[in-house]
């Protein structure tokens, strides 16, 4: 007997987890396209978050009695949970923050403030989030480091014959890249920008917050330095995201922000910080919110995501085949082998935000803009692009509602 | 009526199908540009000013957008020519909306009176009128 080698999910069956499927839009089942942007959140997580909130909620750290202990327990069973997920080697290693934007700010202030200055570059690709791009952008202006882009060619996968180029601009000493594109889906070949980082002696920080929901993740492997992603993409809350970095790194670093929990002594003279990962975490922390994202990861570990992988890939290739029928839409990215659940592509003739009204109109969620993206959507030479994006719930016949929105945009606005 | 009707109202897909005063205007007498930041769309607008130095003789615009940014722009050319530059700098945004008259929600809003924050910045820097709303505290980087 053939073994087979991946394994499936039952998509329709996942769905009835998803109350936010039971009520119509518009008068129209909704097809969800647009989870690169934001994922819908299972019964499992919601459930489990009004019971938190309603019978062991405390504050966490701070108290003696038995709620605050449960709820310390809790959260910090959350991040146990985060850290088995990307297999850190430790929980020390593992920072909650309020998303993966304030992950990615934490090290380009914290580390980058530090660490950069004149004569040093800080690379980045074209294809960035601008929560990757931004802070480091303004960072090194703030410390006249250089700051470069890895440029991507027209299939949107990034140019690597640009980096020996780079390498003599300067000392390079961040090297900073999505694994996966949001606006693409590209996937970037991070081991190989891993080990480059590390031969020019630079530091590698990978935004994961489109890998980490749909695939597995092995930083001890993957051998970088810092890696963010957040939990709102991965079926959790909003409010919560990690921040995994080497523990050698974080304890050389000044704390990003200051205040409660933080410090471990206070006085007019002098202040001492925490041991990790609490100096990083000031203020009372997301504790719901960072519990609810473990339920989600313990949700999706359930279903696997080796297999939630496969659905998407599965996915995204019925829907480039699909789209190909329609002369009048251009597909940005590179080909569906090798990419990630998301598709951006663009009507000839009708603008973004027109064809993502008309799909509304059919029930049909996506997203219609730059993505944050604007240095990539500008280098596609247009202003804006339409997304569509899958996960775990979704359904083919959600992309021939797609393709059949598109036909309906190009005939009324085209 | 169908959603799509009372959006895409034949008004809005005539004026976005033959934009009125769309073009790149030569000379004008002043100009600026204007961006939305949700979808990255751009436009330009140039005013020329009739022999009293005052009222708006022609408007043109240019750039990209959506069926309601471009539709919206191109009716307001059609509605300020004629008029004096400190009566359009003073208009209230309704004026424009009553014309459109769709429903908007909060982000086509803005694609709807981005040509409207850009003619008022042109004006502002042809004839020195008010700033539109919200771009008041952006006065020096706007007009560098």
């Amino acid at each position: 007997m053939a073994v087979t080698a991946t394994p499936k999910i039952d998509a329709r069956r996942l769905r009835a987890d998803f109350p936010v499927f039971d009520r119509p839009i518009r008068g129209k089942p909704l097809a969800y396209l647009d989870s690169a942007n934001s994922a819908q959140k299972p019964r499992q997580v919601l459930d489990a978050m009004h019971e938190f909130y309603a019978y062991s909620y405390a504050n966490v750290h701070r108290a003696v009695y038995d709620l605050s202990e449960r709820s310390t327990a809790a959260f910090e069973g959350a991040r146990e949970k985060v850290r088995a997920l990307i297999n850190a080697s430790s929980t020390r290693e593992v920072i909650f923050t309020r998303n993966v934007t304030e992950a990615l700010n934490l090290v380009a202030y914290s580390w980058g403030l530090a660490n950069l200055g004149p004569g040093d570059v800080v690379v980045i690709t074209e294809l960035e989030h601008h929560a990757n791009f931004v802070p480091w952008q303004q960072i090194a202006r703030r410390t006249g480091a250089e700051f470069r882009a890895i440029p991507f060619d027209d299939q949107g996968e990034l140019m690597l014959e640009s980096l020996d180029e780079l390498a003599r601009q300067g000392q390079i000493k961040v090297v900073a890249a999505n694994w996966i594109s949001n606006t693409l889906g590209t996937i970037n070949p991070i081991e190989k920008l891993t080990s480059w980082a590390h031969e020019q002696g630079a530091i590698m920080v990978v935004d994961a917050a489109q890998a980490v929901p749909h695939r597995s993740v092995d930083v001890q492997a993957l051998g970088c330095d810092f890696l963010g992603f957040t939990s709102h993409k991965l079926c959790g809350p909003t409010g919560a995201g990690a921040l995994w970095g080497r523990a050698e790194l974080l304890e050389s670093m000044e704390p990003f922000e200051m205040g409660g929990e933080m410090i471990r002594s206070v006085s007019v003279e002098e202040t001492t910080w925490n041991e990790l990962p609490y100096k990083f975490e000031a203020g009372t922390p997301a504790i719901a919110e960072a519990y609810g994202m473990g339920v989600a990861i313990d949700y999706l570990e359930a279903i696997g995501l080796e297999a939630i992988d496969a659905h998407e890939r599965e996915l995204v290739g019925y829907a480039m085949d699909r789209l190909a029928e329609l002369p009048f839409v251009t597909v940005y990215g590179p080909p569906a082998e090798r990419r990630a659940g998301i598709l951006s592509f663009n009507v000839d003739g009708v603008h973004p935000h027109d064809v993502a009204q008309m799909l509304d109109f059919e029930g049909v969620a996506v997203r219609a803009g730059h993505h944050c993206t604007q240095p990539l959507v500008r280098r596609l030479g247009v202003s804006a692009t339409t997304r569509a994006s899958f996960y775990l719930y979704s359904l083919p016949e959600e992309v021939d509602r797609l393709v059949e929105g598109l036909r309906k945009a190009k005939d009324m606005l085209g | 009526m169908s959603e799509f009707d009372q959006l895409y109202r034949e008004v809005i897909l005539d004026h976005y199908k033959n934009p009125r005063g769309h073009g790149v205007m030569e000379h004008a007498d002043a100009e600026a540009e204007g961006q939305n930041p949700l979808c990255g769309d751009e436009v330009s607008i140039y005013v020329a000013f009739g022999e009293d130095g005052d009222t708006i003789d022609d408007v043109m615009f240019s750039g990209r957008g959506c069926a309601i940014s471009q539709a919206a722009t191109s009716m307001l050319t059609e509605m300020v020519k004629g008029r004096k530059a400190s009566e359009v700098a003073a208009m209230p945004k309704e004026e424009l909306l009553e014309e459109i008259g769709i429903p908007l929600t909060p982000v086509r809003l803005k694609c709807a009176i981005l040509g409207l924050t850009t003619l008022r910045l042109a004006l502002h820097k042809g004839k020195g009128t008010p700033l539109p709303d919200g771009l008041a505290e952006l006065e020096d980087l706007e007009l560098k």
